[in-house]
């Protein structure tokens, strides 16, 4: 229980990750409805998992070497500090990873615990962040021209085209979540390898042993954020950087797990060792800034018009900002964990720990030379250190007084808080008697603005019917003008064939030519469409938060229905067939959903 | 979720049958309008029967298309379009057995003078509607070739434009023996033919629209 305690910072690291990653893989083929939501998550939990236990050890060699967090207190805090950098930095609106802050956070750790930082690891990590949108970019312009090229050579029907990019979105997705879970796994449990130890599980076939356990608890993490979150991060920030075809949604998607498959995979690197090429450092990398990447290249690759350049701005200033703000939040929680929880963080700080424990009321410095000597004597062999001794017994005095003196000064906020909170208590209670006495004043005129507010409602109301009545009036004038100039001119035809006196005959054509051209302008059509949209304004608002996928034609013959005009009617204005009026109408109920039972007009009134 | 490979092989074949039965109801019109000009009534009467279950079928078959179009939500970002042609499409057949109609229920009185004038009109005014099928089908499978397929339909509807120009001026200038009335008949028959060649124009737009928004 108290080791699940200890991993929970990583699993709510896990969660997240699952949460904000899953859109990078499927947000297109969800957000394009190519994919159901459900089918996705089925597969990404899949496969992140797969990924986590089977190829996650890779990149969580490399974290290891950049410092080896030894005891689970100091993993949690490192892990818990990455995770509220991702989560405030995400509140913030700022560009964050999690691979950026997990590494800024372990370089925290070294930092307190004087662990030295090895500079070439932590060149080699910051390369991969910037090689790695690169090498997205170069994937995704060459799969690209690939796809492009296949296409055009290709005359594939468009409906199996569309069977293809359907199973393709969810292959492509499926390597993918593999390579997600295989790349970004030790950013969720890495700090955790070195502190927790657990017996292996031997199932005959496979074993698995204490860092898989771990991998595949993370992974199960980042599944449960898959499920239970990230849909909701994939409607809200699906497209914001760019909208994506399906196709080029599979490239994205191809390119960032190859970028984060080659930056995780053992096996190729070996490889690439084996004929003489350096090896490729396996490293987790953002999957957000390789989809970056990968889209600029296609951006580019298209002419560069599209692309947002100021995105690259904020991928540089995450590089920086979310490091330093995880550094500077794990060395202050260490502190925290260290000094005020007495909890062990690994590093040179262990030393600390046991030296006060055993020396703390000791009477002389020196006294505590003999007792580290003591305690260990097969490290402490010279005098320079006992000199070592010494400066940490002085660190850990200044380190008690210091959490003494963060102690009282919390005891004394929490004071004044106490004392504010009782004198706001007592002012309260005289404001209360004034607000009383201005809540019946206001009461008062609540009622008097309600009325008026009653009254005004009606009087919309009454608008609303006089518009409503005069809308189905300008369309019966609109199909009674129509009727009426088809009759007229019939009749001045009529007249006209009567007649043998040529002017009068001139005369009538004239005026028939006039009713044939006053027919077959739009003009008063037109007018009435407009009004129609603009009397249905909410009405078509509603409509499109409840249905989003209606079509402006749909939304216009919704409105027509609501002012309870017919088929035939409807078919006169729009200047279209009955026969199509009923087509579309049959649409617009499948796309609505009604019931069969109920009538299409009354649903619309009622919705 | 992704159509099982059986199931768009059977849509596909829905639309391309719809299409051939469109195209179908367009060569009924055709020989229907030169049976009733040569006062063929039999065949006339025939191809009115013809053209009714044709259209029937294309209707039937258009309900299928939508409904699977609905339930597997196949082409979600290209659904709208792919049903305002297939609307499109529809319209063509629709018109057709419409124009048949009004010549059984009106029976225009067509000048032995302008007989062959007539005849030329429906020829080329379902010529236009006839070369916009091969691009709607090539619109499934190479939209990039649908452009260049449409040309012949604007060059076909402009030449209806001049025929039917030409039926209306000899009608009102060099035709004094015929009554207006019987005049304003044929100008409205000529209106009829020709309203065939601007559908397949208006169907001719989308089209090339459509193949514009694909290859993007």
């Amino acid at each position: 229980m108290i080791i699940l305690f200890f991993l929970s910072s990583g699993l709510f690291l896990g969660w997240s990750l699952g949460a904000n990653d899953a859109a990078n893989i499927f947000g297109t083929a969800v957000g394009t409805r190519m994919l159901r939501f459900k089918t996705t998550a089925i597969v990404a939990s899949i496969f992140v998992i797969l990924g986590a236990v089977i190829q996650g050890a890779g990149a969580n060699h490399t974290l290891g070497k950049l410092g080896n967090v030894s005891t689970i207190a100091a993993a949690f805090t490192v892990a818990l500090s990455a995770a509220l950098t991702v989560y405030w930095m995400t509140r913030m609106s700022l560009p964050v990873s999690t691979s950026q802050a997990i590494v800024g956070a372990i370089i925290g750790w070294n930092l307190y615990t004087s662990n030295p930082t090895d500079i070439n690891v932590l060149i080699k990590i910051v390369s991969t962040w910037i090689s790695g949108p690169i090498m997205g970019g170069i994937f995704a312009v060459l799969l690209y021209m690939l796809v492009k090229l296949v296409l055009k050579k290709t005359h594939i029907h468009l409906l199996y085209k569309d069977s293809y990019i359907r199973i393709s979105l969810l292959v492509v997705g499926a390597f993918g979540a593999y390579s997600l879970g295989a790349n970004n796994i030790a950013n969720v449990m890495g700090v955790f390898t070195g502190a927790i130890n657990l017996p292996t599980i031997d199932l005959g076939i496979i074993q698995f042993d204490s860092t898989q356990q771990l991998f595949l608890v993370g992974g199960i993490a980042i599944a449960i954020g898959i499920i239970t979150y990230s849909k909701h991060v994939m409607e809200t920030v699906g497209n914001t950087l760019m909208p994506l075809t399906p196709d080029a949604a599979i490239v994205v998607v191809l390119s960032q797990a190859l970028v984060l498959f080659i930056f995780s995979s053992q096996g190729l690197s070996t490889a690439i060792q084996s004929i003489g090429l350096p090896a490729i450092p396996l490293v987790p990398v953002s999957s957000s800034q390789v989809v970056i990447g990968s889209i600029i290249g296609i951006g580019i690759y298209k002419g560069g018009k599209e692309i947002k350049y100021n995105i690259l701005g904020s991928i540089s200033l995450g590089w920086i900002a979310t490091p330093l703000v995880a550094g500077v939040m794990a060395f202050f929680m260490l502190f925290f964990v260290n000094n005020v929880f007495k909890q062990d963080v690994g590093g040179n700080r262990t030393l600390v720990a046991k030296v006060d424990n055993q020396t703390i009321d000791t009477i002389e410095p020196q006294d505590t030379t003999v007792s580290i000597q003591s305690i260990i004597p097969q490290i402490n062999p010279n005098q320079s250190e006992q000199t070592n001794a010494e400066s940490s017994y002085f660190t850990s005095s200044i380190l008690f007084w210091l959490t003494i003196v963060i102690l009282m000064v919390l005891v004394t906020i929490l004071l004044i808080l106490f004392f504010n909170l009782r004198l706001k208590d007592r002012y309260k209670l005289k404001q209360i008697e004034v607000l009383e006495k201005k809540y019946h004043i206001k009461i008062d005129q609540l009622e008097k603005s309600l009325d008026e507010k009653i009254q005004l409602q009606d009087n919309l109301g009454k608008e609303l019917k006089f518009r409503q009545s005069e809308m189905v009036t300008m369309a019966i004038s609109i199909i009674h003008k129509n009727e009426f100039l088809d009759n007229l001119k019939n009749e001045v035809v009529k007249i006209k064939t009567g007649t043998s006196d040529q002017e009068i005959r001139l005369r009538l054509n004239k005026l028939s030519l006039m009713i044939t051209q006053d027919l077959s302008i739009d003009r008063d059509r037109e007018k009435f469409q407009m009004h129609i949209n603009e009397q249905n304004s909410n009405f078509i608002h509603l409509l499109e938060r409840s249905f989003p996928t209606m079509t402006d034609n749909e939304k216009r013959l919704a409105s027509m229905l609501r002012l309870n005009l017919s088929s035939k009617e409807i078919a006169s204005i729009l200047n279209i067939s009955p026969k199509s009026v009923e087509m579309n109408r049959y649409r617009l109920r499948k796309k609505l959903k009604v019931d069969p039972k109920i009538n299409l007009s009354d649903f619309i009134r009622d919705f | 979720m992704s159509l099982l490979f059986k199931n768009v092989k059977q849509l596909i074949f829905d639309i391309d049958e719809f299409i051939d039965t469109v195209e179908q109801g367009v060569l009924v019109f055709k020989e229907g309008v030169v049976n009733y000009i040569n006062g063929e009534h039999a065949s006339f009467a025939d191809k009115i029967v013809t053209i009714d279950k044709l259209e029937a079928t294309a209707d039937k078959l258009q309900r299928k298309i939508d409904d699977e179009f609905y339930r597997h939500s196949i082409l979600p970002q290209n659904a709208s379009d792919i049903e305002e042609m297939l609307d499109k499409l529809d319209e063509l057949i629709d018109i057709s057995k419409d124009n048949l109609y009004q010549f059984e229920d009106e029976l225009p009185f067509i000048p032995k003078e302008l007989k062959s004038e007539f005849i030329r009109l429906t020829e080329i005014s379902t010529e236009s509607a006839l070369a916009v099928f091969p691009a709607s089908r090539s619109f499934f499978r190479q939209p990039l070739k649908v452009k260049e397929m449409l040309s012949k339909v604007y060059f076909y509807e402009k030449e209806t434009d001049k025929i039917a120009r030409n039926i209306k001026r000899r009608l009102f200038h060099d035709m004094k023996d015929l009554d207006l009335s019987q005049k304003m008949h044929l100008r409205y028959f000529t209106l009829h033919i020709e309203t065939v060649s601007d559908k397949a124009e208006s169907l001719a737009d989308l089209l090339s629209i459509l193949a514009l928004k694909m290859s993007i």
